[in-house]
Order: structure tokens, then sequence, then C-alpha cells
């Protein structure tokens, strides 16, 4: 999220898209009713099923699944049509005004530089004319035919409101209305926030979705604002938190990069990593990465990483591919390329897509090791379940280990929730068993393998031996400790960099802001972003202090946000140019002549002159990106992708397949149905029940007692169109696995018009498996395809083809 | 309320006084000592309160756990009750159906309580020893690792990865908690290396 969830109160029009809050953030979305009722703000659901968020919505349209992005260029094309646009905020704080390279262009739904036989772009011409001063050039009268602004209008051009109703099935007097109501946002007194989840993220072009809307934000003026931005709702606790950490194939803590095989060597590494500001004053944060860079590789190696090594950079593996994401590695398994596999409180049997596969896969190895508080399907991948999981375990020479660890109320840390806090919790309870903890189970396996290299010798062991691990018990390191390491402390004397007279730390303080953070090894640090999250003045992430002076939602004294604990991002970008806010009754921080100050943590060095340094202070533009120039794999605009499995071509490009970059992998290739396949003629979406969390409420009889069996959900028209009954046992099938449910038939669900068709949708919830405590079932994994998100590799859980029949009850044991 | 009373003393206070009120103003003062045997103490007032967060969501509601005995102080604490926090900013004391009944999470049935280890082929787990348990670990690593380690790429740089070996690690651990996962991980050279952001 860019903003909290108790500032959502501040809005004046809430859109779900993407997401079902009230089903699957109870408790967040009560701060939607609270800016319903007290403020009078409006609700506008857009989704392909009539949800519990849209039963409470003042307006709702229906969309079929995947085709969120001509209904958003649509919208952009409208807002520039009828002139809804924040010209001030679009003019000085988006890229509007800069001119991009002659060649670049676009046909047939695709970007200049496209390669079918690679699959992937040449992204040279998808950026800006640079001037011979290193600037970038602009035409801040908007005129210049390729500036951004004037690309972006001949980009939106063909999403007119007849196409968003032909290819999103959205009828076209619906779109128009919301339009309308979105319009109003352009004013700087009114705003909209944007609330999305796997609903946009699970897609073949789901980061595109998402960019988007953010666009739509940016030309409304909302980003940065008190009501406004774009809150990614997040799916577990703390997996904002796991991201952050860097638990990923290719980060390290922060947002920073594991280095390519390309990158040889530091020199080449941080070449890239200049990033010098492109538009005269601005503040490019990211300037700063060598400091973070080295504080990590200090508190990872120590003395063992030093200025004449490079900080020790060949300790970092080097990547040969983009990354080693879990598809990836389920795909490497399959070929007999992975011998061992830990899953640590992960349960991918049924979280990753094409469970055949999976189940294929992880028969391949020679050890899996789980560690979970629950017993899991994947811990049970090789045992007999019947059609729940149909294994000869005889056959499967995997060796399981299975391990208790603790869970939530017997474990003490800090979870970073949707809003980026970073929340503090104590144990209250005793583990069950011989239950451990993960910290625990971690330490044992790293000091065993360490003895062995220690005792034995063996390939490579300097990273290893040279680890840091000066915990009080390196048998058990504790939460303290870690979440001081990850904070950072001073290694030496740390002086201001603008005054060196001036202290700002002393050697073995820790420090209390990134801004202490130094490249000359100095400093450690393990999560630069996370630096004043622990300081000398003790756990910030433990404060309690629940005051919120003139009821803002900010909440500055609970807890800790990064960055810097500031609740809004790119909070300047709600004061004008002259740094007055655009909404003085909205008023986050303005500028006081000399310096930055108000309600919140300025995100701008706070003697930054407004007007002349510009609030986007991590691009070195200064400015936010309409255009995103080649960041992206799949363009630096949205543009209409269909599905990988869909029921009509793309509109656009009949032979385009999906997102024409996306990764296929050779051996399931032929594992797509055909575009209008008449055996897989419906559209099958996954989604969550408020009943249920994940694959782990299962477990729970409470839970498991309320939504007790799986289901799929179809409209009355199909299920008189396929002869079934209500309640009645069905089987669904795609072209890569089959599942049997009850079906579920409701008025939630119609069947829409897309390009002259009529198109079913089936709804395939995801929360049952084959142990726990509710009946035995199945997971959409069981149906959907291993391909994954162009630039990211989030699965296409949200849009796949199957089919339906009636089918025999099961037999009564 | 500028009074340094805890929540719980405050509800122990609370309960009596309503209890001797009530009674003496119905006129029953002679039955008063009878009668307040038969009142039960508030079953929460002689627990532990933590404060904890939900873990399922990301909305993280601030909860509290009603247990029997102090892990603080070194005792056995069973958990009783949680509740919504109502000094938490975001939920203000409510739950949802999921952290509504958290408790019974905490004690599901099948919650892990020891090692299991399944053989090649076998069709059910049995039991083995943490030390057991993690010197195979250990001994696998460590083998795997110096048969596949790539040092060295063709052209000679230096590469440093693992890829015969896989971490996938949660999405509702501590912080404190990934980031030894992830000094461990990446300290051993692994690339496979994912978390449950996507799924």
């Amino acid at each position: 999220m860019t903003n909290s969830w108790t500032d959502i109160k501040n809005t004046d029009l809430v859109i779900v898209m993407g997401g079902n809050a009230a089903e699957a953030h109870p408790c967040g979305f009560k701060w939607v009713t609270e800016a319903k009722h007290h403020r009078g703000a409006k609700l506008i659901v857009v989704d392909p099923r009539y949800t519990r968020t849209a039963s409470v919505s003042d307006y709702y349209a229906p969309i079929r699944p995947g085709s969120d992005i001509v209904f958003l260029m649509g919208m952009i094309r409208w807002m520039i049509e009828n002139d809804k646009v924040q010209w001030d905020y679009v003019r000085n704080y988006t890229n509007a005004s800069f001119l991009v390279k002659d060649e670049f262009g676009w046909s047939d739904g695709l970007f200049t530089g496209y390669d079918e036989e690679k699959r992937d772009y040449d992204k040279s011409s998808w950026d800006y004319k640079m001037g011979e001063d290193g600037f970038v050039q602009t035409d801040p009268t908007l005129q210049d035919p390729r500036c951004v602004w004037n690309l972006l209008k001949a980009h939106v051009d063909a999403y007119t409101p007849e196409m968003v109703e032909r290819v999103c099935g959205t009828p076209k007097d619906k779109f128009l209305h919301i339009a309308e109501m979105i319009g109003e946002c352009s004013s700087p007194t009114k705003t909209m926030t944007s609330m999305y989840a796997l609903g946009w993220t699970q897609h073949s072009k789901g980061a595109q979705n998402i960019r988007g809307m953010a666009m739509l934000q940016l030309i409304l003026g909302n980003i940065g604002v008190r009501g406004g931005g774009m809150n990614a709702l997040r799916g577990h606790s703390n997996i904002q938190g796991l991201t952050d950490i860097g638990l990923m194939s290719n980060l390290i803590p922060g947002y920073l990069n594991i280095p390519t095989e390309k990158e040889a060597d530091w020199a080449t590494y941080m070449s890239t990593r200049g990033f010098k500001p492109i538009v005269p004053n601005q503040v490019s944060y990211w300037q700063n990465y060598p400091k973070f860079m080295v504080s990590f590789m200090k508190a990872m190696w120590g003395d063992a990483a030093t200025a004449e090594n490079d900080w020790a950079y060949h300790y970092l593996p080097k990547l040969d591919v983009p990354a080693y994401d879990g598809m990836r590695m389920f795909e490497l398994m399959n070929h007999g390329k992975v011998n061992l596999y830990f899953c640590q409180g992960f349960n991918p049997i049924l979280s990753f897509p094409n469970r055949g596969k999976m189940t294929e896969a992880f028969s391949k190895l020679k050890m899996l090791v789980v560690m979970d508080p629950l017993t899991t399907e994947t811990s049970h991948f090789w045992q007999n379940h019947g059609i729940h999981n149909d294994v000869d375990s005889a056959s499967i020479q995997t060796e399981v280990l299975e391990l208790p660890t603790t869970c939530f109320a017997e474990d003490e840390g800090a979870l970073v929730n949707s809003g980026r806090w970073l929340q503090w919790h104590w144990p209250g309870a005793t583990p069950p068993g011989e239950a451990k903890h993960d910290t625990w189970i971690m330490a044992q396996i790293f000091l065993r393998v360490k003895k062995l290299y220690q005792d034995e010798g063996g390939v490579f062991p300097d990273p290893i031996l040279n680890l840091t691990w000066d915990y009080r018990d390196p048998n058990d390191p504790k939460a303290d400790e870690l979440a001081r390491e990850m904070n950072g402390r001073a290694l030496a004397t740390v002086y201001d960099a603008a005054d060196p007279t001036k202290v700002m730390a002393e050697a073995g303080q820790q420090l209390s802001s990134f801004g202490h953070y130094r490249d000359d090894g100095s400093t450690m640090g393990g999560c630069w972003i996370y630096a004043g999250s622990w300081t000398e003045a003790g756990n910030m992430m433990a404060r309690r202090d629940n005051t919120d002076p003139d009821d803002t939602g900010m909440f500055l004294n609970w807890a800790f946000a990064w960055p810097a604990n500031r609740r809004i991002l790119y909070n300047a970008a709600s004061c004008d140019p002259q740094g007055k806010p655009w909404d003085p009754s909205r008023k986050i921080i303005e500028w006081t002549g000399e310096k930055w100050e108000g309600y919140d943590v300025p995100d701008m060095p706070v003697t930054a002159r407004p007007g002349e340094v510009r609030p986007f202070i991590m691009n070195p533009e200064g400015a936010s990106r309409l255009f995103s120039r080649g960041m992206m794999r799949d363009g630096p605009f949205p543009t209409h992708m269909e599905p990988f499995e869909a029921p009509i071509a793309n509109v656009f490009n009949p032979r385009m397949r999906g997102n024409p970059v996306a990764r296929v992998f050779e051996s399931t290739a032929d594992q797509f149905a055909a575009i209008g396949d008449p055996e897989f003629p419906f559209v099958a979406t996954s989604y969550r029940l408020t009943e249920h969390f994940h694959y782990w409420t299962k477990h729970n009889p409470v839970n498991a007692a309320l939504q007790p069996e799986f289901f799929v959900e179809i409209s009355e028209e199909l299920a008189a169109e396929r002869g079934i009954a209500r309640g009645g046992r069905v089987r669904v099938w795609s072209k890569r696995g089959e599942v049997w449910a009850k079906a579920v038939v409701t008025k939630r669900l119609r069947p829409m018009q897309i390009d002259g068709k009529t198109v079913h949708v089936i709804g395939i919830p995801l929360h049952w498996g084959f142990v726990g405590a509710a009946r035995k079932g199945f997971g959409p994994n069981s149906l959907t395809s291993q391909v994954g998100d162009a630039n990211v590799e989030t699965p296409e859980f949200k849009a796949f083809m199957v089919n339906i029949e009636p089918s025999a009850e099961e037999p009564v044991a | 309320m500028n009074i340094d009373l805890s929540r719980r003393g405050f509800l122990r206070l609370a309960g009596a006084g309503v209890a001797a009120t009530s009674l003496g103003a119905m006129g029953f003062g002679g039955a008063e000592a009878a009668e307040q045997a038969h009142v039960r103490a508030f079953k929460l007032a002689t627990t532990t309160e933590t404060r904890n967060t939900c873990p399922y969501c990301s909305v993280a509601c601030g909860i509290i756990m009603y247990s029997k005995g102090d892990v603080k102080a070194g005792e056995t604490a069973e958990l009783l009750h949680i509740e919504g926090d109502a000094d938490h900013p975001t939920n203000r004391g409510t739950l949802c159906p999921k952290g509504a009944a958290l408790k019974d999470f905490v004690h599901a049935p099948t919650r892990l309580t020891k090692p299991r280890y399944r053989a090649a082929g076998a069709s059910d787990f049995q039991d083995i020893t943490w030390e057991e348990a993690l010197d195979k670990i250990a001994r696998a690593m460590k083998d795997d690792r110096d048969a596949n380690f790539i040092q060295a790429n063709e052209a000679g740089v230096p590469v440093n990865r693992w890829t015969t070996t896989g971490f996938l690690a949660a999405s509702a651990t501590t912080n404190e908690t990934a980031w030894l996962t992830y000094k461990t991980v990446r300290s051993m050279g692994i690339v496979g290396f994912d978390n449950q952001a996507r799924v």
C-alpha cells in the first residue's frame, strides 16, 4: 500500500477491482464503511462475480476475467476526452511532458522491437530523448507529438466504451456511469483510492493491470494524498516482510538485486546503479544504493567484507536466468535437476499451478524437508488419498522430513502489514510437544552444515565459514538480536554528511536512520528500509501509542512504518508546486518557506524546495511515469493481452497468444486449450471465502464447520444449459486436470456477451485439500496452467478455460 | 485515566464492585457472604494477557491472548482465549470469522508436535528425533552442495551458485525468522529461493 488501512476513511471514492476486501480483508474493509458513513464516500466494485463487497457497493459492474487493461485504458481515454485531468499534478509531477524517442511505436497489439523467436522485446526504443546536457528533453506545453502525453492519448484511442463492452462484457452504460463517478476525483479536493489484490496480480500480465490503475490515479492526482493511493491489500500476514527482506531468487533485502553473470565484478555491478538525476535538481534517492549494499555485505560477512575484496562480492551467487522462482524450480525438479527441497510454512502442492506436474516433480526429489505448524498436503504428497491424491506411494522414492514449528501464539517478532507497519508481537503460549521456533531450526541447520565444512572441508566454504553469527546463544538466536541486525549499527564513528564535526552514531550504536548508512564499511545493516525500527531508543515496532492528532489516520507513534516511519508514500505530491496542500482539509505536510512539516514524515529532503525538487524522489526523473521506459518486459504502456486461455482471440492481433513475452515452458506448451476450443468453453476464475484463510483454516474445526466442503459456483443459466442441479455433484476439467465438487448455483454470476458470444464464468474457491478438519476436496491448482506474469511470474490463476458436467454422486463408504 | 492499572486488574475490581453493590441495594446484607461464594470469579481475571497480531491476512488486526501461565516468567502457558484488541487503531477490537476462531487454529488437531520421517517408498511416517532429523538434513545439504555447486561459468566468471537445492520461505513467519533464513540460504549460494508473495 502507498497509504494505510486507517487512511481509507479519508477517501471520497473507493474502487475495488481485482479484489474482494469485504470477504478477504473484513476488518480492513471496515474503513471503507467508515468513509461511506462519515464522509459520504461511494464504493464502486468491478468484478466477474457479484461479491459481498459488491453487495454493499453504490455501483457494480461485471467484467470478464483477464480483460482489466481494456477497462482501465478505456477509463484513461474517457478522462482525457472529457478533460477530467488534474492538470497541475500531471504537468508537474508526471513525465507527461517528456519526449520519447522517434523510433518508439506500436502496431497489431505489439510495441516496437518484438522478437517472436525469443518471445522478448528489444526495448532500446522505449526511452526518452536525452539532450546533450544529459537531461531529458521536455515540452511543458504538451504540444510536441512525441511527448508522453500525446503518445498516451494515441495509445488509448482504441479503447472506446464500445471496445470495453465488446472485450470486457461490461455494458457501455455501466462503464460510462463509473467513468463519471471516477472523473469527479480529478478535482484537487476529491480523491479516489484503489484497493486490489490477487484478482489483479494472478494474470500473465498482472503487473500491467496495476500500472493501468496507477496511471489513472496519477492523471487524477490521487497518489501521495490522504484517501488516495494504490493499495495492494496483500494476502498473508507477513508476505510484505518476506518480500522486503528479499526472500526471493533475485533479491537482496530492501529491494536491492542479486547480481547476474553479466556483472562479473563489483565495479560492473555498481556501474548501472549510479542513478544520476535525469532532470536537473532531482533527489534520485537510489543514488545511495552503494551505502545500502555495502552495509548489507557488512551485516552478512562482517570483517570478511572489505574494500579490498569488493566487500566479498563473490560470496553472492550470480544468476544466469532472471530468477529461479518457484515455477522454474518445479520445472527443473520435473527434469530431475533438483535433489533437495525445503518448504518453510508453505504448501506448494496446493498453492502452485498444475497439481499433476507438481506431484510428478516432487516425486523426483531425493529429499523434501517441510517445516510447518500444521501437517500439510505437501508433506503427504506421496500418500494415497483416493481421487484426492491418487499416487502410488511405493513408487515414490523421495525421503520426507516433517518438522513441527511454533505458530504466532508461541513466538516473538515483527510482521509487516499491508500499510508497511512493522508490528511487534509477543508469545503467550508454550509450543505444543516438541515444536520449535523456525529461528532455532534454521540455526541448527546452518551450524551443522558449517561444522561439516569445518571438519571435512569442501567446495567454496568461505561464505558459510565467514557468515556473521555473533548471537548470545549461537544455537538459538533471539528476535531482538535479529531485529537489531536488520536495523543496522555503526562499526566506527559515523559523522553527519553535511557537518563532519557532528557525530550521528558512535561505534556499536544502533543507527536511527538509513540516512546514516555509509559505503565505506563504517556501518552495517541487513535491511536498509528497516533502519529506524530498533534504535538506541529501543524497539520502535513495539510502540503502542494510538493517539492520532486531528484524526488524520496517521498513528505515527503506533509501531513503525518503513521507510523512516512514513505512513503515506510520495506525500509531497499532496502539495502544489508552491508546497501548499491541494486540499487544505486533507493536509499531510506543507512547506513552511524553510522546511517541510506536518502530520506525516515528509517524503522529501526536509529542506528541498517545492517547485524545484519533484516529489517522486526514488525516480531519477523526480516525476512519476505514465510511460515506464524499459522498466517492464511487456511494454511502456499497458496494452490489451488476452489470458493464455481465452474464449476469444486478441482483437488487436488474432495471432497473439496471452502475454507475448511471458515465459512458457516447453514441457507444458501443449497444455493450453486452443482459443475458442469447444471442449473448454467456460472461463474459470479462482477466489477466496470469508470463512477460510488459504489452506490453513480447514485445519480448524470451527472454520471447517462454517464452510465444510469444496464447491464450484455457476450461474442459473449455465446450470440449466448443462442440466446441473443445485447442490448436485459436478466434474470440472481443464487441459491439465479434473476436480469433483458440489455445484453452488447463484445469481452472483451471470453470462456475459463477449465479442458477440455468450460466455459463462465458473468460480472455483481455494480452501480444500486432503488433510485437516474439513471434507476432502481440491484446489483450483488441479486445473490451472504453469504460466505466470511476464515481469514477476505470478501464476495465471484468475483466468483459464474449463468444461463442466453433472457427475454421479460420490459413493458413500 | 492517570492510574497505572492493568486491564486485568480493572476487570477484577469492576466485577467485585458490581456484585457487592447490587446485593446491598436489594437488602440482602446478611446473605452477602453466602451469596458471594456463588459468584464465580471472572475466568480471564487470573490469566496472563499478551499482545499479538492475527497471523492470517495482512490487515494485521491486534489481538489479546489470554493464557494460564506466563511465558515471560518462564512458566508453561496454555492459551485459553483470544479476542480483538480494542486499543488497536486498525481493527479497534473487532475480528472476522477467521480471527474470531483463532484459538482453535492454535489447538488444531492436525498441529504437528514431533518430527516425523517418511522413508523412500514408505506409505506412512515414522517418528524421528530432532538430532537425527537435523543431522540427516545437514549431511544431505553438504553432499549435494559439494557435488553440484557451480563455482564459475564457461567464461571463468565466479558465479558461486547452487541450483540443485531449493528453499521456499513462508508468508507468516516473523521478519526475524526471515532474516535468519535469508542469511542461511544465501551464504550457501542457494538461488532457488522464493516466498509465498504470489500465490
